[in-house]
C-alpha cells in the first residue's frame, strides 16, 4: 500500500539520522584511541615486531573492503558465541576499519616531524615517552587534523553501509520510507540533505582548529 | 673531564673516525677544525650518543659512558648540545622552549623552570623575545635562544655543531659573542666551527681533523701561525 509522504517519515528518518551520528560518534572516538595506540606502534622506534604488528593489521583492514568487514563482525561475532547485538557488530566493524586509517594518518604525521626534534629533545636527555607527548606529538597531532576531519567525513558516509545487514541509520530509513512512499526523488535527496547537514559542520570545525593550532604570528 | 679513547665509527663502507682520541679538561675551550667531511661533527654527535660508535670508548667524568639508553641519558643531562639549525621546538615560545628540559627532565616546577628560563635568555640578550615563537625570531636570535635551552640544563660540558654556519654573515657576530662571554665564564667547550677568528682568539686549543683522524692539536697560536702538518698548512692557506 502506498502512502503519502508525511512529518512522520521526515521524523523517521531524523531518528534514523540521530543513529548514524551516533554511530560516528563512537566510530570516531574508538577509531582514535585505537588508531593512536596504531599509530604509536608502527613508529616506535624500537621494536620491529611492534611496527610489523601495526602494519599487518594496516594492511588486512585497508586491504579489503569496508562493507565485507561490517559482514564478517556482523555475521561472524554471534557464530563465534558473542553474544553482539547489531549496534554492537557494526560499531566494531566501522572502529576495527577505521583504526587502519587513523593509525597510519598518524604514523604519517609522526614520521613528518623533523629528525632534528627527535635529537633535539634527545639531546636534553629526554626518555622517548618524553620526546613524543612534549615535542613530537603536539606537532604531529596539527599535521594531522585535516586529513584526520576528510577521513572522519568519509567515515559518516561510510555508516551508510551498515545499511545493509538491516542496521537502521539514515540510509537505511531512508530506504524503508520509500518503501512505504515509492517517492525516490524526494527522500533520496532529504536523505542528502541530511548527510550533508552532518559532514559539512565537521568541516568547518577542521579548518577551524587547523587555524588554532598554528601558532599566532 | 672528557675522554675519547681509540674512537672508529663507519657509515657503511664509508670510514668516518679513525681511531680518535681526544681529551677535553674542566674550563677548557676546545675548536675542531677541518674540512667538510673530515669528521668533525661526527666525532661531536657521537660524544653524546646521537650517533652509535663503532669501538673505542667515551669517559665522561672519569666514568665510562656505557651506551644504555639511561646512561646516555645521565651524559646528556649533564652535556649541553647546540645544532647547526637550531632545532628549536616550534609550538613552543623561547621561553616554553628553554624552560622545558629542567621541567621534564629534572622535574623542575614550572614558575621556577620559567623564572631560570628567563635568567638564561637574558644571559644570551633575548629576554624581550621570551614570548616570540622560533617562527618569528631571526636565524642568530633562534640560535641564541638554542644555546640558553642548553644552559638552562646547568650543564658541565657544551657541544657546539658548527653553529653559525646556517646564519647569514651579519648574524654570526651576535652568536660568536655569546659564546665568547660563555667560555670566559669558565663553561667547558667543545666546539666543531668554521669560525677561525673565533678559534684563534677564544680556544684555549686548536685541534684540526682530517680524514677522520686529529692531525694536528696545540694552542691556537701555534697550530695557525707554525702548522706542521701539510695538510693543515694547505687547509690554513685555503681560508686565510
Amino acid at each position: 500500500m502506498i502512502r503519502v509522504f508525511s512529518h512522520n517519515d521526515l521524523l523517521f528518518m531524523l531518528r534514523g539520522a540521530g543513529m548514524t551520528l551516533m554511530l560516528t560518534a563512537i566510530t570516531a572516538f574508538g577509531g582514535l584511541v585505537f588508531g593512536f595506540v596504531l599509530g604509536l606502534l608502527k613508529t616506535f622506534p624500537h621494536s620491529k615486531i611492534a611496527n610489523a604488528i601495526g602494519a599487518l593489521y594496516t594492511y588486512v583492514f585497508r586491504g579489503t573492503p569496508l562493507l565485507l568487514q561490517i559482514f564478517i563482525f556482523y555475521f561472524g561475532l554471534p557464530i563465534l558465541g558473542f553474544d553482539t547485538s547489531p549496534l554492537q557488530s557494526v560499531s566494531i566493524a566501522l572502529v576495527a576499519y577505521s583504526s587502519a586509517y587513523i593509525g597510519e594518518i598518524l604514523r604519517g604525521s609522526i614520521q613528518s616531524i623533523d629528525k632534528g626534534q627527535w635529537e633535539a629533545s634527545a639531546s636534553l636527555a629526554f626518555t622517548y615517552w618524553q620526546q613524543m607527548r612534549r615535542v613530537i606529538l603536539p606537532q604531529a597531532f596539527k599535521i594531522s587534523i585535516p586529513p584526520l576531519v576528510g577521513f572522519l567525513v568519509s567515515i559518516i558516509k561510510g555508516t551508510s553501509l551498515t545499511s545493509i545487514v538491516g542496521y537502521i541509520e539514515l540510509t537505511k530509513s531512508g530506504t524503508i520510507v520509500l518503501q512505504a512512499t515509492y517517492q525516490p526523488f524526494l527522500v533520496y535527496a532529504i536523505v542528502c540533505l541530511f548527510y550533508f547537514a552532518l559532514c559539512y559542520p565537521l568541516s568547518l570545525l577542521g579548518s577551524r582548529l587547523e587555524r588554532r593550532f598554528i601558532p599566532s604570528a | 673531564m672528557l675522554r675519547i679513547e681509540g674512537m672508529s665509527k663507519s657509515f657503511g663502507t664509508l670510514e668516518v673516525l679513525k681511531d680518535v682520541s681526544l681529551h677535553v679538561h674542566k674550563g677548557e675551550v676546545v675548536v675542531i677544525i677541518g674540512r667538510s667531511g673530515s669528521g668533525k661533527s661526527t666525532l661531536l654527535r657521537c660524544v653524546n650518543g646521537l650517533e652509535p660508535i663503532d669501538s673505542g670508548s667515551i669517559w665522561f667524568e672519569s666514568r665510562q659512558v656505557i651506551r644504555t639508553p639511561r646512561d646516555l641519558r645521565d651524559l646528556r643531562k649533564q652535556v649541553g648540545f647546540v645544532f647547526q639549525n637550531f632545532n628549536l621546538f616550534p609550538h613552543l615560545t623561547a621561553l616554553q622552549n628553554v624552560a622545558l628540559g629542567p621541567r621534564v627532565v629534572k622535574r623542575v616546577p614550572k614558575r621556577e623552570a620559567e623564572s631560570r628560563a628567563m635568567e638564561e635568555l637574558s644571559r644570551v640578550g633575548l629576554a624581550d623575545k621570551c614570548d616570540s615563537y622560533p617562527a618569528n625570531l631571526s636565524g642568530g636570535q633562534q640560535q641564541r635562544v638554542a644555546i640558553a635551552r642548553g644552559l638552562a640544563m646547568d650543564p658541565k660540558l657544551m657541544l657546539f655543531d658548527e653553529v653559525t654556519s646556517a646564519l647569514d654573515p651579519e648574524l654570526i657576530g651576535e652568536v660568536l659573542k655569546v659564546m665568547e662571554d660563555l667560555a670566559n665564564s669558565g663553561m667547558t667547550m667543545l666546539s666543531v666551527t668554521h669560525e677561525m677568528g673565533f678559534a684563534r682568539h677564544v680556544a684555549d686549543r686548536v685541534v684540526f681533523m682530517h680524514g677522520g683522524r686529529i692531525e694536528e692539536e696545540g694552542p691556537p697560536d701555534q697550530v695557525f701561525d707554525h702548522p706542521e702538518s701539510p695538510n693543515l698548512r694547505q687547509f690554513i692557506g685555503a681560508i686565510l
